[in-house]
Order: C-alpha cells, then sequence, then structure tokens
C-alpha cells in the first residue's frame, strides 16, 4: 500500500492531488500554457469523486464561476497563467472583499501578454499582491519541489478556508513540467482545514459580522438568506455609504491576515545560523540557490540560504533579522527585480541587496549565484 | 469568379515554410481567402494555431501586413487597424480610393469563446472586414481541450470519454446564427475541401461594405486523431453527412449552397476519427444515434429556411 502512494508527477499532477487532497470539489478554469496539466487532470478527477469540473469561455468567467462554486459551500480552485492572471484580477478583487475562500494556482510563465508560454518566470510575484485595484489582504505561496507543489496547494486551501480570501498559489513553468518521485500523503498527515459555519439561526446571521475577526461563512442553499456585493457593505452584506462602516470593513479584511502573519509565514532556512552572505529567494530559482549556497559552503563560504513558502504577506521579519546579521543579501529572481525592492525595504540599508535577474526564458543558474556570493565573500 | 487556374496564378500570400502540422486545415483556407481578395489585404490573428505556426521568429509567412495582439481580440484589433487606414485615408497620407481588406483570423477557441464578445462588438459597429473562424472543434494549440465548438461526444482532454461520461455532452454552438443575428450583410459556412464554393464566399464577403464571416471547418489530425491525408476527405464527409451543412446568408436571405445527393450517414464522418472512438463500442450505438437524429434535425431546419428571409 504504501509503495503505491509514491508516484512519479509533474508538477501540474501534483497541483491536482493536493487540490483534491485539500478536499476540493469544485474547479473552473480555461486552457492556458503551462498550468493546462491542472484542468486535465480535474476533469477526469473531480466528476470520479462527484466533484463538478466547468470548463469556462473565458478566464473572467472561470474566476466567477470558482467564486460561485465556493458560496455554496464547496472548496473551489481554478487556475491560469500569466495572461489568464490578468484577466482573472477583477474576479480576485471581488473574492478579496466579499470574502469568499478560493484558491487561484498561476503558473507563472515569461511575459507581459502572451510573453513566452512554455518558458520559466517569476515575474508575477507583484501582480499577486498588486494586480487587482483597491487596497486588499494578500496570500501567495510559493513551493519549489513537486512533492510541496501538492502540500502548499493543501496549505493554500487551509489559509483561504481559515481567514475567508482567495488565496494565490505561485509557481513557474518549470516546476508545473518537471517530474518528480513524489509520496502522496496518507489522510490525516497532512492538516485539512474547513471554514467555520454559523451556529446560529438564520435570523440572527450576518455573513460580514464586525464582532468575528473572519465571520463564519453559510454555504448558500442552506437556509441563510444573505446579500453578497463587491460593494462596501455592511454587516449584513448590503452596500452602504457610511464612512465608518466602509473604515470598518476594508480595516477587518485587511487586518484578518495582517494580525496573523506569523502563522502565514513559512520559510526554509539553511545554513543561515553563522552565515555572512544569505540568498533570499523562491520556486525554481531556490533549487540553484541551494546548490549555489551548498558549493559556497565547501569552498569555505558563509553563505546561507532563506526561502519563503510565503511570499505574500512578504516574510519581513525574517528578513529584516536576517539583514542585520549578513554582509549581503543576494535575491535571485526570474524577473527585472521584484522580490529584490521588498528585500531592500526590509533590509533598510542594514546590509547589501543585490539582485541576479533573468528574463530570456532560462533558468537562473547555480553559477550565476555563486559568481554573486563569491563578490561578497 | 476565379476557375482554379486563375485562383492559382495569384500571388501566394501565406507562403510554405510555415510550422503547421502535415494534414492541417488551416493553411489551405488561408490561402483560399487571401488568393480571392481582389487588392491589397491586412490582416489580424487571434492567439492560436494559425499565429504561432506561421511566425515563429525570425520567420514569417506573411506576405501582408499582419497582426497579432492577444488571445480574445482579433475582432477589436481589426476594428482598431481598419479604423487607422479610414483616418489616414481622411489625412491623405493613403490614396482616399484605394481598396484595402481587412481579414480577422481566429479558430473556434478564439472566436466561439473567450473571442465571442470582441466579434460581436465589432459585428455592430460595423467594421469594414471579413472575420474567418478556422473551426478544428477544441483547442488545439494548448492540447485538445473541448470548446463550445467541439462536437457532440468528442473526447477531449477536458471532456474525456471514459467509463461514465462519453465525451463531450453539449451540442456544439451555432455560432455561425449568432453572427447572422448581427444583421450582416454576408456570413456562410464553408469548408476547405470545396475551394469553389470557399473562394466564391470569400470573394463575396469581401467584396461587400460592412462586417462579414465565414465560419470554416478545419481538419486537425492531431486533435480529431486522424491520418494527415484524410484532411480533406474527412472535411468533404463533415459536408456530404450534413453535419457542417454549407450556407451563406446574403443581406438576411438564407441559400443552402450545397445540398448532397445522397447525405451520408454521420458514422462515416465519425468513425475515421479517433476522438469518436468510443461512440462504436455496442453499449453507445443510442447515443450515435441520437448524435444522427440532432444532425438530421438541424439539416432539416436549415432546409426549411432555404430561399427564405431569416431577418
Amino acid at each position: 500500500m504504501a509503495e503505491k502512494r509514491k508516484k512519479l508527477l509533474q508538477g501540474n499532477e501534483a497541483c491536482v492531488e493536493g487540490a483534491l487532497y485539500a478536499g476540493c470539489m469544485f474547479y473552473a478554469g480555461y486552457p492556458i500554457t503551462p498550468s493546462t496539466e491542472i484542468a486535465e487532470g480535474l476533469s477526469v478527477r473531480l466528476p470520479q469523486r462527484g466533484g463538478k469540473f466547468i470548463q469556462m469561455e473565458d478566464e473572467i468567467a472561470s474566476i466567477a464561476a470558482a467564486i460561485g462554486g465556493s458560496m455554496t459551500g464547496l472548496k473551489s480552485l481554478t487556475a491560469t497563467s500569466g495572461p489568464g492572471f490578468s484577466l482573472k484580477q477583477e474576479g480576485l478583487g471581488y473574492a478579496c472583499i466579499a470574502e469568499i475562500p478560493l484558491v487561484i494556482v498561476n503558473v507563472m510563465r515569461g511575459g507581459p501578454s502572451t510573453g513566452y508560454p512554455t518558458g520559466p518566470s517569476q515575474s508575477d510575484i507583484m501582480q499577486a499582491k498588486w494586480g487587482t485595484h483597491g487596497d486588499h489582504p494578500a496570500i501567495a505561496v510559493t513551493p519549489a519541489y513537486v512533492q510541496e507543489i501538492l502540500s502548499e496547494t493543501v496549505r493554500a486551501f487551509n489559509l483561504s478556508e481559515k481567514y475567508r480570501t482567495p488565496v494565490i498559489v505561485l509557481y513557474d513553468e518549470i516546476l508545473g513540467h518537471m517530474r518528480e518521485p513524489i509520496t502522496i500523503p496518507d489522510a490525516g498527515e497532512l492538516p485539512v482545514v474547513d471554514r467555520a459555519k454559523p451556529t446560529c439561526p438564520p435570523e440572527e446571521y450576518f455573513p460580514y459580522d464586525e464582532k468575528y475577526e473572519v465571520p463564519p461563512l453559510a454555504p448558500f442553499g442552506t437556509g441563510y438568506r444573505y446579500h453578497v456585493t463587491g460593494l462596501n457593505h455592511k454587516k449584513d452584506g448590503f452596500p452602504t455609504n457610511d464612512s465608518k462602516q466602509i473604515r470598518e470593513n476594508n480595516m477587518r479584511i485587511m487586518n484578518k491576515i495582517e494580525n496573523h502573519k506569523d502563522e502565514i509565514w513559512k520559510n526554509e532556512e539553511k545554513f543561515l545560523d553563522d552565515a555572512k552572505i544569505a540568498v533570499v529567494t523562491i520556486g525554481s530559482t531556490a533549487r540553484s540557490a541551494n546548490f549555489a549556497v551548498r558549493v559556497a559552503r565547501e569552498q569555505g563560504i558563509k553563505a546561507g540560504l532563506l526561502r519563503p513558502l510565503t511570499v505574500w504577506p512578504f516574510p519581513d521579519k525574517a528578513v529584516k533579522e536576517l539583514s542585520k546579521r549578513v554582509r549581503a543579501i543576494i535575491v535571485p529572481e526570474l524577473n527585472l527585480g521584484q522580490m529584490v525592492l521588498e528585500v531592500e525595504r526590509c533590509a533598510g540599508g542594514a546590509c547589501a541587496v543585490e539582485g541576479i535577474h533573468r528574463v530570456d526564458g532560462e533558468p537562473i543558474n547555480p553559477a550565476q549565484i555563486l559568481e554573486v556570493i563569491k563578490k561578497y565573500a | 469568379m476565379a476557375t482554379i487556374k486563375e485562383l492559382a496564378k495569384k500571388d501566394e500570400l501565406l507562403s510554405g515554410g510555415h510550422r503547421l502540422c502535415a494534414g492541417c486545415g488551416i493553411p489551405p483556407i488561408v490561402r483560399i481567402i487571401l488568393r480571392s481578395a481582389n487588392g491589397p489585404v491586412v490582416a489580424s490573428s487571434a492567439t492560436g494555431c494559425l499565429e504561432v505556426g506561421t511566425t515563429i521568429y525570425p520567420y514569417t509567412a506573411w506576405r501582408i501586413p499582419w497582426i497579432h495582439s492577444a488571445f480574445e481580440n482579433s475582432a477589436a484589433t481589426i476594428s482598431g487597424v481598419e479604423t487607422a487606414y479610414r483616418a489616414l485615408k481622411k489625412r491623405g497620407r493613403i490614396p482616399a480610393d484605394k481598396d484595402i481588406k481587412f481579414v480577422a483570423f481566429g479558430g473556434d477557441g478564439g472566436t466561439y469563446d473567450i473571442g465571442l464578445q470582441s466579434l460581436s462588438g465589432a459585428l455592430e459597429r460595423r467594421h469594414n472586414f471579413l472575420y474567418v473562424c478556422y473551426d478544428n472543434g477544441a483547442y488545439m494549440n494548448t492540447g485538445i481541450q473541448r470548446s463550445s465548438a467541439t462536437p457532440l461526444f468528442s473526447n477531449t482532454t477536458t471532456s474525456q470519454a471514459g467509463e461514465v461520461i462519453q465525451g463531450k455532452q453539449e451540442w456544439r454552438k451555432d455560432l455561425t446564427r449568432i453572427v447572422v443575428a448581427h444583421n450582416v450583410p454576408f456570413a456562410a459556412q464553408c469548408s476547405p475541401h470545396n475551394w469553389a464554393d470557399l473562394s466564391k464566399k470569400a470573394e463575396k464577403a469581401l467584396a461587400v461594405k460592412g462586417p462579414t464571416f465565414l465560419n470554416v471547418m478545419s481538419p486537425c489530425p492531431l486533435g480529431w486523431y486522424t491520418k494527415s491525408e484524410d484532411s480533406i476527405k474527412l472535411a468533404k464527409l463533415s459536408v456530404d453527412t450534413c453535419y457542417w451543412p454549407l450556407y451563406e446568408v446574403e443581406n438576411g436571405v438564407m441559400k443552402v449552397t450545397y445540398k448532397p445527393k445522397e447525405k451520408k450517414p454521420l458514422a462515416e464522418w465519425l468513425k475515421p476519427q479517433g476522438r469518436f472512438k468510443h461512440l462504436f463500442k455496442p453499449e453507445n450505438a443510442n447515443l450515435l444515434s441520437a448524435f444522427q437524429a440532432r444532425v438530421d434535425s438541424e439539416w432539416q431546419r436549415l432546409i426549411d429556411l432555404d430561399g427564405k428571409q431569416v431577418y
């Protein structure tokens, strides 16, 4: 039995396994390279477990349908890549303000626009935070291994259910299409969180009750009647022009994430205890960084790695603390400088910060990172 | 109308050496249409097989001005282009009497689904252009996912035929009727096997002022699981079985432009295609007959409208 749980899977296939493990019962999506295997896999697997797969007519409809699916109480997923992620931004903002749990996978490819559909990129890091208009909370998780795509997809669902908010799973084309042997966890091995449902009688229910940090969400069709809107609303869900209520609701949806960053953050640290040079990076680039740091250590250079698995909210605390005890932080990323801005902000001049950037559709290789590590050795 | 000899003498505006698959229906469709334009042509393409297959850097197969912008907006892009040319004429940068044709291309995904809003807008604004949909019945460029043009019961990677579900469960969207409902001066369905019919319709469409539309059956060996050399034969069978009727609506009048002398059973078109393999299992005989019945009723509906004013 245990043997059978070992599988050689592509990243996107592992995402399917993660979604199923988390209890996903609804998927709405649209074909787009390099994420389509997620839709293909779920089109077969969801109906087998009584779930629903819908291929929609475009990306906008896909996120709208996933929001609708979630409102009926089903854990819902949609997956896409850059151009589709751009189109989904309006729906993403709606899910933020209406506080609808939802997981959105963005398998990043080169951009802007159609860009490089079959090439890797990490250029949607800022879009994951700032892509939709208005102030809003953002949670984005960033796996770096096929096994981790499974577990981080589960964690994304958990965070989404717990905080009643959309959560983004960000990984790049390399990871989406890379095959690695992974173990499908047994039931109970990973925590699975379900959203809180109201226990009060329907007439006493308020979907945006300010007495809660995260109000319970009643699935549609269970006798709880309430209004859902993208307009600023009061506790019963109906639109309001009252400035006090607008402010309170806006602050609550920000603070429900802001006040729990410690629980949402997740970092992997390697050789950081005595490190003088740190590399901070995510996803497939972290694999190169891992190799570079090990080679540096073999050469007697005190290098270490900080790998955020939660890129939003940005791991301010870990980076701030790190910047005070290292000479330099190196930030390799497959874009022209996004995460490096956050690292600079957190470091606040306490150490040198240098980015390594690449946008030619090729990965950043360990030698490139090692070269910059040596510069600060 | 030009004879095939005359057509062959015209310049080839989509060159050889492109990367579209052997047996793909798209190149003959594009070539026949471009040869049917008597005068300079400007084209746009939606994201899709035609776009990626003809423009891989540093080459282009297009011998005319050509633009690609995104997936959902071939019709919107050509709207802008056509408007720009009008502005240039107004300013005297282009001779006012120069008759330039505008053609927007898109696959069924980029036209029936994500591009429908853009197409509808351009038709309603009455831009002077021809929209050509090459309909191969799925998202072939991303790996054969179902579209709203995918035939009933077709096996695709997101409508897989298994033990319980037998491929796509929905009847295809009738896009040509949707376009006709925009009161366009000319809209038609065509197939590349009947070059004379396709060329004649393209010539008509391009001669008319205002928005026009051609929906063209485009065989796809990759997505249909067929042999490359059978593509044109299969295009013909789609018409002879009346799955894909050839008709036109000109100034609101319906005309069925080809009526097979002997209507072939639908199974003759379906059987050679791997995407319909499951329909030939004995237990699926009822599905096959249901499919045939629907094709029959659609064909009858069309025949009943033949020669009539439909809007």
